[in-house]
This record gives structure tokens, sequence and C-alpha cells, in this order.
């Protein structure tokens, strides 16, 4: 629900309400530039000072048939004068450049909710083809909404009549047109617009030229018509000081992992395949070489992982990137990595699933499969980002982790995250991790001798000597180590005790405590998350606190180790429960864990959960608690 | 797209790897482990010849790494006084990839078999000579699977009779050489484990070649496939089956009374007695179809056997593009952390 702060008036009689928050969004054909017009809002709101998230959705082909509802390509965002949690569940305002976009968006419109349309797509033949009988323009069918119907295509041709611009050249410009009329609705700042779009086409000025000009035509209709009545205005937000950025979930992971590089004063080798929602780690790493970063685009997933062990072994940080797809492909060398005891930080940007699945749409379901997709006792710590922004702390903790323990990490993002945005504080460089490592110089066995398998006592990390250093040479592998010389052994006694010795290394690794989030100390039911639902579950419960129920919400960064305090403060409520879009694997492991009788709220539709679907669940198991 | 010429300069396959201050023997070379082939195993005899020619490169031992996959001749890396690693099955290439890139002062050689290069670890191979990556790779070609105790492979002739293939394998094999050249391999050499002087020759040009070098060894496994290689033993018949190739030299065997000659858009052999001496054909080892009509006339039934280097040409290899696309990027720009993260657009909250 936007809330509506009072009313005042523009000179031009145009009246300004003012509105704490506002949610849009933009829908459109996958050609139509939706995901650019979006992102471009969303710096507009950003520049503004408006805390903010976003949510891209859009097809896994590249081109859909034009105008079909396969072919939707939408962006949501959600901008608002204090800090926001979520993308918003439902638009307030929604765009719509095409009657596909229309059908497949117009159920998520609340009623009273602003509805504009490109009139222009409106021809009988794209209404049949995506089913509608009559005209949803004309039949009344949208009467519970505030319509818009605005000839865009048509208006940006006019608008672009002097330039000698071809027709269908100029018709292009028409999300410019959808971004500068709400761009003047929401009293944004035009000038980054007006420079991204000069930058951007740099090459082709026209086309710069343009798109600036639908831009204010775009601006400038809002202002001379008379059909919209009311603009509104969402005020900054009071966010912590600092200087802020808007970034993404992957970009900002790239940079954890450019920055560990630099906390740890080691080159970074990335190798890796491409792989969507991951793709775009690569793209972003490749282009950071002068921190000493090497990308390395193998001939498949596990030639990907094999480089960036290898890599590790020769003393760099090695990295790989993908999706729970190629995942399966990497166990077997995250296996090797397990028993070779070398760092290694395995990025997946979780997708729905299983096989193929759906690849651009998020899900949450590799949990297991990173605690367990392995053959034999093969303990990996597990580290979670819960928004996009937090994808550069979660980076640098698993770096930590990887180094520190020698071990390889997994770092579950998930599509949501990784594409979605958010302002971010950004931190001083000096306040980052010091990563440094030690790496063996001096024999360490008796006699002078090498044991690459003797221990730290605190860490139990193993010694870590790289190729070229003096009289350590060895040899690690696949086959069971004997304790200590790391030599071959088939001992039973040896394999017993190593097995547990891996396991009693992850499960001592230091993690911090879980915070447990409940203002008013009373809370008598505990909801449980992890990763991405961080948004919705923080919002839901705001919600359900606003309505008078206490409720504690806890969110865990890492799901392996578990941070030691979780059993005590599982137990401490009557209730847990724990929403995942899967189906029920965090619980499952709580379930097993800590012997509590977890409730597990599922859902896999590809999408986030919704902050008001959440609470109603919340709002139930609370009611249902006896008093 | 466009492309950049990368314009690197030559290098030696060994340049900036350090050299030892001593003078090395085999036995330096030799690790602690207990060596555990079957007895017979051809592989002894390669580790053999690998221990002592080694130390004629006189390179620090620490800068040498073995890295090797899964099967009898993947044991290697154990024997050896240097680093290693005993990987996973078919991915050395792959591990070893990321190590050279890593790292410009290592000399790095991956040990495989047929099984672990050419069946589950073919893409690897093919990718890592296509790159053309400093490593140098040993196939150990025995025709067989030998630690799984006795499967075809994929170099086994077809219709062979194994435990996995009691009616007869269907397969057709792979001619190693040929693959690798149409992988686009820059250095190709094929040896026989029993013959030292050859093997070593062949390891000495391999090493110094800056790229992927793949060395083909005919290894016998006296276990499961014993004497596959035999009519290359015994001097009668090894005389009239074996062509070994020496770069710019007039190719020809079997005490000079054997040649090949050029037949259409292969090679064939004819007694030399017969053929113009012109005719006979000077091995250019910069020649790629030269290079494949040699493969082409080594048969899977042995009837003749090219050995020696089939190809070996200078092309930059990805590692020092890699390393050099870094360090001009850090030429170009100094790293500033601060700098990336704050990009282009920030705005600031202030009190
Ligand atoms: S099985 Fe064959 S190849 Fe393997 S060690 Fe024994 S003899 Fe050698």
């Amino acid at each position: 629900m936007t809330t509506d702060l009072g009313n005042g008036a523009s000179a031009e009689g145009v009246e300004i309400r003012k509105l704490d928050r506002v949610v849009i969004r933009f829908a459109g054909d996958s050609g139509d530039g939706m995901q650019l017009t979006g992102d471009r809002f969303t710096s507009e709101a950003a520049a503004f000072g408006n805390d903010l998230a976003t949510l891209p959705n859009f097809p896994a082909e590249i081109r859909a048939p034009q105008g079909t509802l396969p072919g939707v390509s939408s962006f949501q965002l959600h901008f608002a004068d204090y800090d926001i949690l979520t993308p918003g569940d439902r638009p307030d305002v929604l765009v719509a450049m095409n009657p596909a976009a229309l059908k497949a968006n117009i159920g998520d419109l609340p009623h009273g909710g602003t509805l504009i349309v490109n009139t222009d797509e409106f021809t009988k033949r794209n209404l049949t083809k995506v089913g509608y009988d009559g005209d949803p323009l004309e039949d009344g069918s949208l009467d519970a909404y505030q319509v818009h119907k605005v000839a865009m295509a048509t208006l940006t041709i006019g608008a672009l009549e002097h330039t000698g611009l071809g027709k269908k050249d100029a018709e292009r410009a028409k999300n410019m047109f959808a971004l500068g009329l709400l761009s003047w609705m929401y009293h944004r700042p035009t000038e980054g617009t007006e420079r991204f779009l000069r930058e951007k086409f740099a090459r082709k000025p026209e086309i710069a030229e343009a798109n600036v000009l639908a831009f204010r035509a775009g601006w400038n209709y809002g202002e001379t018509t008379e059909s919209f009545a009311v603009t509104f205005e969402v005020a900054p937000a009071k966010l912590p000081l600092g200087t802020y950025r808007q970034i993404t979930g992957n970009t900002a992971l790239a940079y954890g992992i450019v920055a560990a590089g630099q906390r740890a004063e080691l080159p970074v080798v990335l190798g890796t395949y491409p792989i969507t929602p991951a793709s775009d780690i690569l793209h972003e790493l490749s282009k950071h070489k002068h921190f000493g970063i090497t990308t390395l685009q193998a001939e498949d997933e596990i030639a990907g992982i094999g480089a960036a062990l290898g890599a590790s072994y020769g003393g760099a940080l090695g990295v790989t990137s993908t999706s729970g797809p190629g995942i399966a492909l990497k166990s077997e060398t995250i296996g090797l990595a397990v028993m070779t005891e070398l760092p290694l930080v395995i990025i997946d940007v979780q997708r729905g699933g299983p096989s193929t699945g759906l690849p651009t749409k998020t899900e949450q379901a590799d949990l297991l499969q990173a605690m367990f997709g392995r053959n034999g006792e093969s303990p990996v710590p597990v580290v979670a980002p819960q928004s996009p922004a937090d994808c550069f702390d979660a980076a640098l903790d698993a770096v930590r982790i990887a180094l520190t323990y020698r071990t390889p990490v997994l770092l579950l993002s998930d599509g949501a995250i990784a594409n979605g945005s958010e302002p971010w504080l950004i931190p001083d460089v000096d306040s980052l991790p010091d990563l440094r490592v030690d790496f063996a110089t001096e024999p360490n066995g008796p006699d002078g001798a090498f044991w690459p398998y003797l221990r730290d006592q605190e860490t139990l990390a193993r010694a870590w000597a790289v190729p070229g250093t003096p009289g350590l040479q060895h040899r690690i592998g696949g086959l069971e180590k004997a304790d200590g010389t790391g030599n071959i052994s088939y001992d039973p006694a040896n394999h017993d005790f190593m097995v547990r010795l891996r396991q009693r290394k992850v499960d001592g690794i230091e993690v911090p405590d879980v915070v447990v989030d409940d203002p008013s100390g009373q809370a008598r039911v505990l909801v449980v998350g992890w990763g991405s639902s961080y948004g919705p579950i923080g919002a839901a419960a705001r919600r359900v606190r606003k309505q008078g129920m206490p409720v504690a919400h806890a969110h865990l960064r890492h799901l392996n180790p578990f941070p030691k305090n979780l059993g005590d403060v599982l137990s401490r409520y009557e209730r847990v429960i724990v929403p995942e879009m899967n189906l029920g694997q965090l619980a499952l492991l709580l379930r097993a864990k800590y012997l509590v009788d977890a409730i597990s709220y599922t859902k896999v539709q590809g999408l986030p959960f919704k902050a008001e679907e959440l609470q109603d669940v919340l709002t139930d198991v609370i009611k249902g608690v006896p008093a | 797209m466009t492309a950049i010429d990368l314009g690197l300069p030559g290098l030696g396959g060994l340049d900036g790897v350090p050299t030892a201050d001593q003078p090395q023997k085999a036995k330096d070379y030799k690790s602690d482990q207990e060596v555990r082939w079957c007895p017979g195993c051809g592989d002894y005899v390669v580790l053999n010849a690998v221990q002592s020619f080694l130390p004629t490169l006189g390179l620090k031992r620490e800068n040498i790494v073995f890295v090797s996959g899964i099967g009898c001749s993947s044991r290697f890396p154990y024997y050896m006084n240097t680093y290693g690693m005993h990987s996973i099955h078919g991915r050395a290439p792959a591990i070893a990839t990321g190590l050279a890139v890593a790292r410009p002062d290592l000399s790095v050689w991956v040990v495989t078999g047929d099984g672990d290069a050419l069946s589950i670890g073919g893409n690897h191979l093919i990718h890592t000579l296509r790159r053309n990556v400093n490593l140098k790779i040993l196939l150990f070609n025995n025709r067989i699977y030998g630690l799984t105790k006795g499967q075809y492979s994929p170099t086994s002739e077809e219709g062979k009779v194994t435990k996995s293939t009691p009616f007869g394998s269907l397969d057709h094999p792979f001619n190693p050489v040929s693959l690798a050249l149409g992988a686009e391999a820059t250095f190709v050499g094929r040896a026989v484990d029993s013959d030292r002087a050859g093997l070593t020759s062949v390891l000495r040009q391999a090493a110094e070649h800056r790229g992927s070098a793949l060395v083909e060894i005919y290894q016998n496994c006296p276990i499961f496939n014993d004497g596959a290689f035999d009519v290359l033993k015994d001097a009668d018949s090894a005389a009239r089956r074996i062509i070994n190739v020496v770069d710019g030299e007039p190719i020809t065997f079997g005490g000079g009374e054997l040649a090949v000659v050029r037949d259409g858009f292969g090679l064939t052999v004819a007694k030399t007695a017969d053929v113009a001496p012109e005719d006979v054909v000077v091995h250019d080892a910069s020649d790629l179809n030269l290079a494949f009509a040699l493969s082409r006339l080594s048969t899977q039934d042995l009837q003749h056997t090219v050995t020696g280097v089939f190809r070996n040409v200078a092309r930059t290899t990805y590692d020092d593009a890699a390393r050099a696309q870094v360090a001009q990027a850090r030429e170009a720009k100094t790293p500033d952390l601060a700098k990336l993260l704050h990009g282009n657009d920030t705005w600031t909250v202030a009190g």
C-alpha cells in the first residue's frame, strides 16, 4: 500500500501528491528495451536519494517470438523515502508496451492502480496473438484501473520527424518516451539519463539524439497534455550516512572477489564456463585484469573448476562461477579440493531446477546439493548472501574461510540477487578484512621432512606449500591421505580418523553468531530464512509487527557450519517457521540437527516471495500459538 | 568482434624456470615412495627414462610439477621427487592449465593414459592442445584399461575381446597423433617405451618446445594386453615397421632399404631402390599436412609406426598470452580498489 503523505499543487495546477514509496513495473516485448528503461529509472531514483530495490524478469530465449506471452520482459522497481527490503509485491503503476505485456502482468496490478498503455500495439492481430477476443482498452474490462492510453510509438515517431531517422529506427526509441513520461510523473532528475544516452550511443550520435528527443518528448507529453492530473513525489530516504552507489548482486560478488584478491595479496584465477545467471560475474571480472585477475573461459564446467584448483595449488586464489547444473558437473573436482585441502571458491548462482529447469528464474533449491552433492563424506562450508549488495561481504567471507581453513567453499547466490539491484553503502577499503596467508617455507616434519598434512592446531588447516618452494616437494591427490605425512594410505583406522578430521575442520570454522531481529523482545514465533528471502521475510515481519504481533527473524549467512548459537536461538521460541524457495531444504537440516519441529513454508514459482503472502503465513502461525 | 594481435615474443619451453645450482642425478628425482606397478610393466621403463632425462635439463626440482589423472600411469607423480598432483580421471590437463597460467616459473608435465586422455578426458586434451598451454603431456598408450582390470580402451583394436567385450569390441580406435594434429597441437611426438634413446630424444624436444607437447608412448601392459607392441620390439620386424622421422632428413628405414614417398594426398612406403632419391620425402616438422599424412601411415596393426617428432611449430601459448594481458592491463591502469568500488555514479547521504 502506498501511503499518501499530503497534497500540494504545481505552478501549472497539476496536483503533486507526496508518497512514501512506489512500485513501478515496465513490461514489454523482449525487444522493447524494458530492462534498459528500468535500469535508467533506477539510476534516477538512486541519484535522487531514494532507497530502492529492483526485480528484472525476462525470458530464457534471447528473442522469443515478437508480441507473444513467452516474449514478455519486465522490470520492477520499488523506491521509497525509507529503507525498503524488497522490490515490492505488486506494482502501483504498470507500463504495458503491448497486449502481451498487459495480459501477462495485469493480474498483479491492484484495483485502483495506474496503467499506462502503448495503444499503438493494440492491433487486432496482436490482440489475437495473445488470445484477447476483444480490445481490453475498449471493452470495459480495465475499468477497475486508472488507465492512460498513450500512442507512444506514434508520438515518438512524430517527435523524431525532423531528425531524418527512418520510421522503424524512430519507433525503437519509444521506451525512452515511456521513461520520459514516468520521469515527469515522479519528478525524477533527467540529466543522468541524457548523459547516459549520449555515452551509450557515443558512436552513433544520431541514435543518441533520437533517444534523448524521445525521452524529452515523453516528459513534455506529461507536462502538456491534461490527461495526467496528478504527479507524485517520493522524498529521499534517510539512509545511514556515507557514499552510495547502485549495484547488482553479480557485480557486487565480482567486486568482492577483486577485493579479496587485493586483501589477500594473491593473484586471482577465475576458471569458468558461461551459464545463466552467473555469466555476468565472468564478464565483470574479465574487465579488471589490472588487479591481477586472470579469467579463463574453459571448454566446460569441469575444466573451469579444474583450472581454478590448479591455480590454487600454485598459490593463487582459485575461483569458479556457475549455476546448479554446473555444480553437478564440478562435484568431483570439489571432492578433490576437499581431499587435497586447497582453498577454492565455488560460486553457485542458483536458478530453477532440476536439469536445465528455469534458467532465468530464481530458486534456492541447491542447498542440499551444496551440502551433500558429492561422493563420500565430503564436508564443504556454505555461505549465502541475503541481498544484492550483501554479495560483496559474502564473497569476502567465503574467501576468508577458503584461505584460512584450506577448503573449497560454496557461495550460494541466486537469480533474484544476481540481477536485482539496490543501493550499496560503499565500504572504506581499509576497513576490509586482512586476508593475507602464510605459505609453508620450511620443513615441518621429523628429520627435515615436509609433511603436507600436518595441521594448525587451532584451525586444523594443513600446511600450504606451493611449487617452487625449495625442499618442500610433495605429492597430493585424491587418494586417502595418511594423517600428517599425506602419503597414500588404505589403513582402515586412518581413513576413519581422516574422515572425522575433515568434518571436524569444517565444523570448527569460526562464523559469527546469528543475530535475531525482535524489536519488542516479546516474540514467541521465530522465522528463519537464508539467502535472497531476507527482503520479503523482513518486510513481512515489519508488517506483522505493525499489526501488533511480535515476531522474531533470524537470517542465516552461514549454512555450514551453522552459527554456534543457532540451537539455542531455535529453542527459545514456541514456533519456528522456515520459508524457502525449495521444498524445505533448510527446514530438513534444522530438524535433523536441532530436533526442532520447524514448520516449512515453501514455494517454487521462479519468483521471490511476496511480503504480503509471508505476512499472511506469519500471521496464521502467530495466531495458532496458544496464549 | 575485433581480433587483437597479441604480438608476443618467441620463448623457449623452459624460459622462466629457474635452473639448479648443482648438477643433478637420476636418483635426485626418485621419491621415497615404493613403486607399485606390476612386474614387467612398461611404466617402469618410462619412469627410469624420465628420471634419467630430467637432470640433463638442469632445472630446479622444486620448479617441476607432475600432474596426472587416474589410471596405472597416473601414479607416476608419487614416484617423482618434484611437486605433484594425482588428480581425478581425465582432468589433469585442466588442472595443469590453471597451474601453468598462474605460474610461469614452473615446468609442468601431465602424465596420462589412453583411457584417461582419450576417453573421459578427451575434451580437455583437445582444448589444451588447441590453446597451446605450455604443458608437456606424456600419453602412455597401452591400448587397454589396466587399473580397472582389463576393459578395452579408445585405442584398442576393433573386435578386441576383453572382460567388457566378450564378443569383441565394437569401437573404432583413435589414432592419438592424428587426433592431436587435428586439435591444432603445435608439438606431437611418439616413442616406444623400450627405446630409451628415441624416447629421450622426443622428451627433450618436447621440453624445449614452448607450448603444448603431446608425446604418445607405446607402453606394454604385461597383465592385460601383453605383447601389444612386440612387433616393434623384435629387432627384425621392428626395422621394417618403425619409421623414425627427423626434421630435415629423408625418411628411410629398414636399414635404408625402405623409404616414404608421396602417394596422392598421402604417403606410402616404397623400396628405396625403386624410387628416385629426390622422391624420398624429407621430413619437415613445420608441415602440418606432412605430419598428418605420417600419422595416417601409422596403422593400428602396427604394420608401420612412425616415431619421432611429427610436428614442432611455434605459436603463442595461452598462458603467456594470458599473463601478457594482465601485465598490459597493469601497465595501462593502476589497481585502485576504492575507485573500482565507487564506479561512476555515486551519491552521498550527509548528516
Ligand atoms: S595393469 Fe598393466 S599398465 Fe597397470 S601396472 Fe599392471 S602392467 Fe602396468
